[in-house]
């Protein structure tokens, strides 16, 4: 099956600023996009010129085998579900009058309107007026708003900003769902704790360059981040410590029985097997490098790189 | 087609859900009863005056009053949508900008339409039951014309007002440029006319200078109601050079329909030719 999306060296050009630079990736149906980068980096232009909202100044895009802005754009559209970053609705309207609203714009049965509206959690508000909701149940609305008509590809910039930890939990529990029906999905984020489970693939941008692309362990490879290692033992003897430093293992300790080590990956396996050989260990855990720490060091790389160009 | 009535829907809706039609239903039909009680009060008497009084000093009235709600009516209907993310949102749905822009036409032309006919005529229902020299059939000629064009001079305003609402990026800024719309038509046009008839002492070309006249749509708001009354000369101002010179009143609707066209016609073209 052809990808959901194709971007093939697409370019973008605001008068005098390049936002987008010889851009190449797809996105496969079912797969979940993690786009990270740093305001401005180009995330929202992306997907602008997926929605067909903007042209490429060069390249090709290519949405469920249709270029977004040709011939067959309205119906390709009717097929897409987009959550806008800062999208404030109709504050008059009820929230059900505003996805009603939606419903017939997108050609979708009212009734869908009612049933999603129930399924982001806003049955209960759904005759309140907008005015009154939250930040949280504002963003539920926007999401339901995305969700009309079953997309097939659902790009959301930012759903998460501004929501309390529960609200950021159901938002991911509702990819989850999407993912396991097929539909991709294209989120933009600041990085965040969490995300990592819910992502398939992550694209790094930075000043409109790809930075990097791929699984997030493909990315660690790639990185070669040490990995953390904690250790809470009753002492650490010098012997174990010598152990360690053989495999190359950063130690330190902070005299209440713990240890904070980080090594190689590549050296994992044979650090795990010194330590758990040592008899007075009480726990060991594992932290390998976060999403963020890939995001620095990828963003790191790309800025200087970026200098060394200019 | 469908999705120009999906938007007019929706705004008539906001209108009704922002007591918009409510407000000006009500300005207008007290506006119209305070004026035919109280307009003959400056010769002395309370009571009903004549229609042809009573119209000419509501057209007089209305001519600031109708334009100005109509700028506040849709002033924000582009700017206000791009500024909270909606316009974003629903260039990403099967609707293009110029069915964007005709439904919401359609929409707050409804509202404008509905609430000035109901103004205006419940009005003149009870004119015609209080008052003892009118009758339905001399009240509804003159009401009907009045009403009709008034709606026309709303619809003029609001094509102004998405004008406006296209080549502004802030809110802010449009409200100030639709104040500036509304003061330059309805005020200092004629002022501007008056100081260089009185600047030049007269010697102005009578052709030309209605031909300005007519080139401002408050001032053919007023022509068209002034038109047949004799009492006319006195409170029509500028107006009176058109005494001894009639124009037919389809060139005159004629005018404001166009004047409706152009700057919606101008909006759309501007609005598709918009990047964002």
């Amino acid at each position: 099956m052809s990808p959901v999306v194709q971007l093939e060296q697409v370019e973008r050009r605001f008068g005098a600023v390049q936002a987008l630079k010889g851009l190449s990736l797809t996105v496969e149906a079912g797969e979940v996009l993690g786009l990270l980068g740093h305001n401005g980096a180009g995330k929202s232009t992306m997907m602008k010129l997926v929605l067909g909202i903007l042209a490429p100044t060069s390249g090709r895009v290519s949405v469920l085998g249709e270029d977004p802005r040709g011939h067959q754009a309205r119906n390709l559209r009717l097929q897409l579900g987009y959550l806008p970053e800062n999208v404030s609705f109709y504050d008059n309207l009820s929230g059900r009058e505003v996805l009603r609203y939606f419903a017939r714009l997108k050609r979708v049965p009212v009734s869908e309107a009612d049933r999603l509206l129930e399924r982001v959690g806003l049955g209960h508000a759904a005759r309140r007026r907008v005015r009154t909701y939250s930040k949280g149940m504002r963003q539920r609305l926007g999401l339901a708003q995305a969700l009309l008509g079953e997309p097939r590809l659902l790009l959301l910039d930012e759903p998460t900003v501004g929501l309390d930890p529960m609200a950021v939990r159901d938002v991911y529990g509702m990819i989850d769902q999407l993912r396991g029906r097929g539909t991709s999905v294209i989120l933009s984020s600041h990085v965040l704790p969490g995300v990592e489970r819910h992502i398939d693939r992550v694209a790094i941008l930075c000043e409109g360059r790809l930075l990097a692309w791929g699984t997030i362990d493909a990315l660690r490879q790639e990185a070669g981040l040490p990995l953390r290692i904690h250790v809470r033992s009753e002492e650490i003897s010098d012997a174990l410590l010598g152990r360690l430093t053989e495999h190359g293992v950063q130690v330190v300790t902070n005299g209440d029985g713990r240890a904070h080590l980080s090594t190689a990956p590549s050296e994992k396996l044979g650090v795990l097997r010194t330590l758990l050989a040592e008899e007075r260990l009480s726990d060991i855990s594992m932290e390998p490098p976060t999403l963020d720490s890939l995001y620095a060091y990828f963003d790191a790389r790309g800025r200087n790189g970026g200098q060394g160009d200019a | 087609m469908r999705e120009i009535f999906i938007v007019a829907g929706k705004e008539f809706r906001d209108g009704m859900r922002n007591r918009w039609i409510l407000a000006i239903t009500l300005a207008f039909a007290l506006l119209a009863m305070g004026l035919a009680w109280f307009g003959a009060a400056a010769s002395g008497e309370v009571g009903f005056t004549r229609i042809s009084t009573t119209i000419v000093s509501l057209a007089s009235l209305a001519v600031f009053l109708i334009p100005l709600i109509a700028l506040m009516l849709a002033y924000d209907s582009i700017v206000g949508e791009d500024e909270q993310g909606t316009l974003l949102l629903l260039m990403t749905y099967p609707l293009s900008r110029t069915g964007l822009l005709a439904g919401k036409f359609l929409g707050h032309g409804a509202i404008l339409a509905l609430s000035t006919a109901l103004g205006f005529g419940i009005a003149a229902v009870l004119i015609g039951l209080l008052a003892e020299q009118a009758t339905f059939a001399n009240l509804s000629g003159p009401f009907s014309l009045f009403i009709a064009s008034a709606i026309l001079l709303g619809l003029t305003f609001l094509a102004l007002a998405y004008l406006v609402s296209v080549v502004t990026r802030e809110k802010a800024r449009a409200a100030g440029l639709a104040l500036l719309v509304w003061f330059l038509f309805v005020l200092v046009y004629d002022l501007v006319l008056l100081g260089v008839l009185v600047g030049t002492e007269g010697r102005v070309d009578g052709g030309v200078f209605r031909l300005l006249l007519l080139l401002n749509p408050t001032d053919v708001f007023r022509l068209v109601n002034l038109i047949g009354f004799e009492e006319t000369a006195t409170s029509s101002g500028l107006l009176s050079v058109f005494q001894d010179q009639d124009y037919p009143l389809s060139l005159l609707l004629g005018i404001l329909v166009a004047w409706i066209a152009v700057p919606l016609g101008a909006a759309a073209a501007l609005f598709a030719a918009r990047r964002t």
